[in-house]
């Protein structure tokens, strides 16, 4: 198992690598690597780059946090577009660009205390007498997130037109405003919620049983909890500040790593990092090169691909 | 091995036990039998400390070799308690092997992967439980008896000394019911070992348990040896059920046959 894990990692590694580098040559303007004019030069290194890395970041912890909540909450259908949790971020967001709009440092904290905050309240809200089930985590994610979205509505009248646009298209998912900041923070943020995401990976795969099994062998279940949903909001909010919700990206991704791979944690976490920066640098190289030269959010791209699994899953379940 | 000391627990204004107090020796199989919702399983959860965190009103205490167990974490009370209870269901696509491999949790650190010695201990638990070669199936796709020798493999899989079985049997065939009593009967003898079975099979628990705790509303009516406490009189006056009791001859043992 152990050697499978690292056979497979690596792979993963080297197909991110791949897809990055044909990532930053393809675009509006292509790039020639062996001989690179001025222009190629600042497209490059100014846009492309941070860019991609953006959307690999975005993706890793987009996939990452959808794997930890779902074993977690015991629920394929878990994931932080649908149980509001990005939504809770970008409601941060935008208190933050509303009232305090000249600290931009402001906003990954907002974001994530917004992340924190749905989540928590989902939680509480699935969690009835009788226990959680599906239905009612998912429920309860509608819920919040519709509630979310009315706030961020009613919020965004009071932003003028120009930032109103800019805000909309950042809310469906929007990688264009890469900046070196926020690749750092959603990098960093990235590479700190895998971590705790896979260290907590075996206790995860006794969750993923039963809160109660899990118990009764060994596992800290309040403390596992509170890691994942923490680290779940730490790298949600950090890429929700950065590029707005890009949707379902945590559902898609676990869930074919599981087809492909087995459902171990030890192996779903790094490779649901690895896997969501693939698919999320993919699906932005097409939201920027469909209709050159102008764009598509990337969110709507992953969000076509998404919804129609999820309804699959959801039959299924 | 094990003592229960005034335990009482109350859901709200609803009392589900009331000073509940018995002690379990080493190597002894110890039934739990009462009807439903006579607070078996309830007082099955409280022996294995989870009554310290819940909104449950608890009051008493259980000690493990004189410790008292709500002092313990739960890596503590896992490596000494394992737990078979009544089953539920995973949504995700778990393998045999590696269901089991969550009785070794507690013997690795949370980053940890199995060693062999895990593996190794996985497997002989499975092969005991009659599953050799089940360890790549899917566990939602075995039938309701398989799924519950899994169960019982992983709570051997553990080096647990005491066991708690929540109705081991409910899904077994007739073989299988005598294979999961004779190993647990078989781990109180030979590595002394305890467990506390809940069961409704008057005659398996007759023929396998050293003593019976007999429970009705909360309280324990009979405690003790089979033969004093599994008599025709505790059995219609806690079931309302009328048996028949005999000795067999060759074991020793009280036998229980129901009267149609």
């Amino acid at each position: 198992m152990k050697r499978r894990t690292l056979r497979n990692t690596l792979i993963l590694v080297a197909a991110l690598i791949v897809a990055a580098a044909a990532a930053m040559m393809i675009g509006a303007e292509r790039i020639d690597i062996s001989h690179l004019s001025e222009i190629d030069k600042t497209i490059l290194f100014d846009i492309r780059i941070p860019r991609v890395l953006l959307a690999a970041s975005v993706g890793a912890s987009l996939a990452v946090a959808g794997a930890g909540l779902q074993s977690l909450l015991r629920n394929p259908l878990a994931e932080p577009y649908l149980l509001g949790v990005s939504n809770g971020a970008a409601l941060g967001t935008l208190i933050a660009f509303v009232f305090f709009g000249a600290f931009e440092f402001t906003r990954p904290l907002f974001a994530f205390a917004g992340a924190a905050a749905a989540t928590v309240v989902v939680y509480r809200m699935a969690r009835g007498r009788a226990g959680m089930n599906v239905e009612r985590l998912v429920l309860s994610g509608v819920i919040v997130t519709t509630f979310l979205s009315s706030v961020i509505v009613m919020l965004t009248s009071v932003l003028d037109a120009a930032r109103l646009r800019s805000y909309t298209f950042w809310l469906l998912g929007d990688l264009s405003q890469a900046s070196l900041g926020g690749v750092y923070l959603s990098a960093g943020a990235a590479i700190a919620g895998t971590a705790v995401m896979a260290s907590q990976a075996r206790a995860l795969n006794l969750m993923m049983v039963g809160e109660s099994d899990a118990f009764d062998f060994g596992v800290e279940v309040g403390r596992v909890r509170m890691l994942v949903f923490g680290a779940a909001s730490v790298v949600v909010g950090a890429s929700v500040a950065a590029s707005g919700s890009v949707g379902y990206v945590g559902l898609i991704v676990p869930h074919l790593v599981r087809m492909a791979f087995g459902s171990d944690n030890r192996q779903v976490v790094p490779l649901s990092a690895l896997a969501g920066a693939i698919f999320v640098v993919a699906a932005d190289t097409l939201a920027r090169t469909l209709i050159a030269p102008r764009e598509l959010p990337v969110g709507a791209i992953t969000a076509l691909a998404g919804a129609p699994l999820f309804i699959y899953l959801l039959r299924r379940s | 091995m094990l003592e229960a000391r005034d335990i009482s627990i109350s859901y709200g204004s609803r009392e589900v036990l009331r000073g509940v107090s018995f002690a379990v020796r080493d190597g002894s199989v110890t039934a739990l039998l009462g009807p439903n919702g006579a607070g078996k399983s309830t007082l099955m959860r409280a022996l294995n400390g989870t009554f310290g965190a819940s909104a449950a009103k608890f009051t008493g205490e259980v000690l493990f070799g004189g410790e008292r167990i709500d002092g313990l974490s739960r890596r503590e009370i896992a490596s000494r308690i394992a737990v078979v209870a009544q089953e539920n269901e995973t949504r995700f696509p778990v393998t045999v092997i590696e269901f089991v491999l969550a009785g070794r949790f507690v013997h690795g650190n949370a980053f940890g992967w199995e060693t062999t010695a895990d593996i190794e201990a996985a497997k002989r638990s499975l092969a005991d439980c009659d599953l050799a070669g089940f360890d790549e199936r899917l566990m939602n796709e075995l039938s309701g008896g398989e799924r519950q020798r899994v169960v019982l493999a992983r709570a051997m899989a553990t080096n647990a000394r005491l066991l708690l079985l929540d109705e081991p049997t409910a899904n077994l065939d007739l073989a299988h019911q005598r294979l999961m009593f004779r190993l647990v009967r078989q781990r109180c003898d030979t590595c002394g070992g305890a467990a506390v079975v809940i069961t409704h099979d008057l005659d398996l628990a007759a023929a396998y348990s050293d003593s019976i705790l007999l429970l009705d509303g909360g309280k324990l009516t009979a405690a003790g040896h089979p033969e004093e406490v599994l008599t025709a009189e505790n059995v219609a006056r806690v079931f309302g059920v009328e048996v028949s009791i005999s000795h067999d001859e060759a074991s020793g043992r009280v036998r229980v046959a129901n009267v149609y």
